[in-house]
């Protein structure tokens, strides 16, 4: 008896020992993970001299000129116009994403039509396509129609269901439907645009928040399209304009580089804040690439 | 509910005439609710591939019409462009350096954080935080300064005796602050190796363990195997992932590639060609080339995986 507890102790003193080894290991991970992060935000509070020649993670002189400075304006304007317009266009895209890649979703997972295995195959097939291939077409095309330095060519393509990934999402979570709902909503008299409408459409919300943060981050992040379709300042969103201080060799402008820098990945932290279980979720079901 | 008691009856009642007209009904919904994805498709997808294969072999410059050149473009992308082949190397060492290490932590944490213990669900989201925030241009900027002159990585190894300088100026570092900043990110294929070691039967460890196996032979015999699905389809991804990496080269090296080409990706040198000098048909055949050698290299590691990669169930020939 005596013998067996003491086996028990040593063994469940190990135990914890281990546990506090494992997470002085994970604690030092997550501290090296995240200090270019904290590194950023204590950087945007320091003055200009201190940015670059002082070492310490810590402002001396804390101050809040660089971010005056940035809502004050760079290159004519106020870093809101800048926010506004990355706002605009990941809204845009967000509902051109959850509009047509649940419509899509439902024509794939659920309804019956001649040519719908071949397309599928197609659709599954563009997922792996690297955008490159369509690039310059596609930038001919909106250049024909007037459209480049508008929103339009970051929009449109999205209510065109051309994110492959997310229909793909879509005609997953519309097969785990039980297909009995659809069937007594047929019986009771809907055709497939109220069956989606009143039975598909309520129930398919978890796809489409999901769809709706991912398409989010990305645009708001998105830097090679914006690049090639925006190019006077009025319209640049946030990575474009950040882009401006990379051209500017001045030292002078690093500070207030960094001060927007917090600033555009504000909106990113707030939605990791909220939606952090939907997304780390989303990515362990689906495969979501971050 | 009753009437979905009473549907086959009705069903069968149905004449032929009403069924079909019910079909011809799902038939016509059906384009509608695609026809967004189908004008897409055509539109934007299609229609483009095959635009950008004919400009593959034309001189274009967006202003005036396509002028016909045949293989010229490929010709010289293969022969006589210096800069093309530095674009591939820098690729391709990016590649092979960047996805085993990265791949490789992310299933070193997820056995880490696999284990029971407390605050789990913290340490995951506090790794995959990096995946949201890591294609941004301001953390670009971050690595730009981190890794530059002066720089908290310079000064930090010469602190440790290792004179470097700034990795961004120096042609034999400024890839590895690139494949860093990767690293960095390798918490979304952590979250997915994570969510396949769940899947994992536990009675195999335990039979491995009344086998005599220890924790060595429980990982190669056991994890290694019945996780080998999930790291084929990481590995698919970051592959597909990297051989696309666009915005920390162009963030680092103010769009130039340099120095001394060492950051040129391939992206980058085809966005070059083909929107700063506006050589539309070199860009576009740079593309099919990139298209082609990420569905070759896809095919191949596919391949590859009939031989290591294991799924429960079918017989292993």
């Amino acid at each position: 008896m005596t013998a067996s507890t003491l086996t028990l102790r040593r063994r469940s003193g190990t135990r914890s020992g281990r546990s506090v080894l494992w997470h002085v290991v994970a604690v030092v991970a997550v501290l090296v993970m995240i200090y270019p992060i904290v590194w950023l935000i204590f950087t945007s509070f320091k003055p200009a001299n201190e940015v670059l020649s002082s070492l310490a993670l810590l402002p001396k002189h804390a101050t809040g000129d660089n971010y005056s400075q940035v809502f004050h304006g760079i290159a004519g304007y106020s870093v809101w116009q800048y926010f506004a317009n990355s706002l605009i266009v990941s809204v845009g895209a967000v509902a051109g994403n959850v509009i047509s890649c649940s419509l899509a979703g439902y024509a794939f997972g659920r309804l019956r039509f001649r040519g719908r295995g071949p397309m599928f195959a197609f659709m599954l097939a563009t997922i792996m396509l690297p955008q490159h291939v369509v690039l310059i077409p596609q930038y001919v095309i909106f250049h024909k129609m007037g459209l480049v330095n508008t929103f339009w060519p970051l929009i449109l393509p999205k209510f065109l269901a051309t994110d492959a990934f997310f229909v793909f999402l879509m005609v997953q979570f519309v097969r785990t439907i039980p297909r009995e709902l659809d069937e007594a909503a047929t019986i009771d008299g809907c055709g497939p645009i109220r069956t989606f409408r009143y039975v598909i459409l309520p129930l398919l919300r978890p796809a489409m928040i999901t769809t709706a943060i991912f398409t989010f981050i990305w645009t708001w992040n998105d830097f090679f399209t914006q690049l090639i379709y925006l190019n006077s300042p009025s319209k640049y969103t946030l990575p474009l304009a950040l882009q401006l201080f990379v051209d500017q060799t001045s030292q002078s402008a690093f500070g207030p580089m960094f001060a927007m820098s917090v600033l555009a990945l504000i909106p990113i932290g707030l939605f990791f804040a909220a939606f952090q279980r939907f997304l780390v979720d989303g990515v362990a079901t689906s495969g979501l690439k971050g | 509910m009753v009437s979905v008691l009473t549907r086959p009856a009705e069903v069968r009642a149905a004449s032929g005439g009403q069924r079909r007209r019910r079909r011809r009904r799902g038939q016509a919904s059906g384009y509608l609710f695609l026809s967004p994805w189908i004008i897409g498709a055509a539109l934007l997808t299609i229609g483009p591939m095959a635009f950008s294969l004919y400009l593959s072999f034309t001189d274009y410059d967006l202003f005036t019409s396509p002028k016909w050149v045949g293989t010229q473009n490929y010709v010289r992308m293969f022969t006589q462009d210096d800069h093309y082949w530095d674009a591939v190397q820098v690729t391709v060492k990016y590649v092979v350096i960047s996805v085993p290490l990265q791949l490789g932590l992310a299933l070193a944490v997820a056995l880490l954080l696999n284990q029971p213990r407390r605050a789990r669900g913290f340490y995951r989201s506090a790794f995959y935080a990096p995946s949201l925030l890591g294609a941004s241009v301001s953390v670009a900027l971050v690595w730009r300064a981190m890794f530059g002159s002066g720089g908290t990585v310079a000064r930090g190894l010469r602190g440790l005796g290792i004179h470097t300088g700034s990795w961004i100026d120096q042609p034999k570092y400024a890839l590895l602050s690139l494949v860093a900043l990767s690293i960095w990110q390798f918490g979304a294929p952590m979250v997915i190796f994570l969510a396949g070691l769940k899947q994992i039967p536990r009675d195999l460890y335990e039979a491995a363990a009344i086998d005599g196996a220890g924790p060595v032979r429980r990982f190669v015999s056991v994890t290694l195997p019945m996780l080998s699905p999930v790291l084929l389809f990481n590995l698919v991804l970051a592959i597909i992932h990297s051989f696309q990496a666009f915005t920390s080269a162009y963030v680092i090296s103010n769009g130039r590639g340099g120095p001394s080409d060492s950051t040129l990706f391939y992206t980058l040198y085809l966005y070059q060609r083909g929107f700063t000098d506006f050589r539309m048909g070199y860009a576009a055949a740079m593309a099919w080339v990139l298209l082609v050698v990420i569905a070759v290299i896809t095919a191949g590691v596919f391949r590859s995986a009939r031989r290591w990669a294991f799924y429960a169930g079918e017989d292993q020939r």
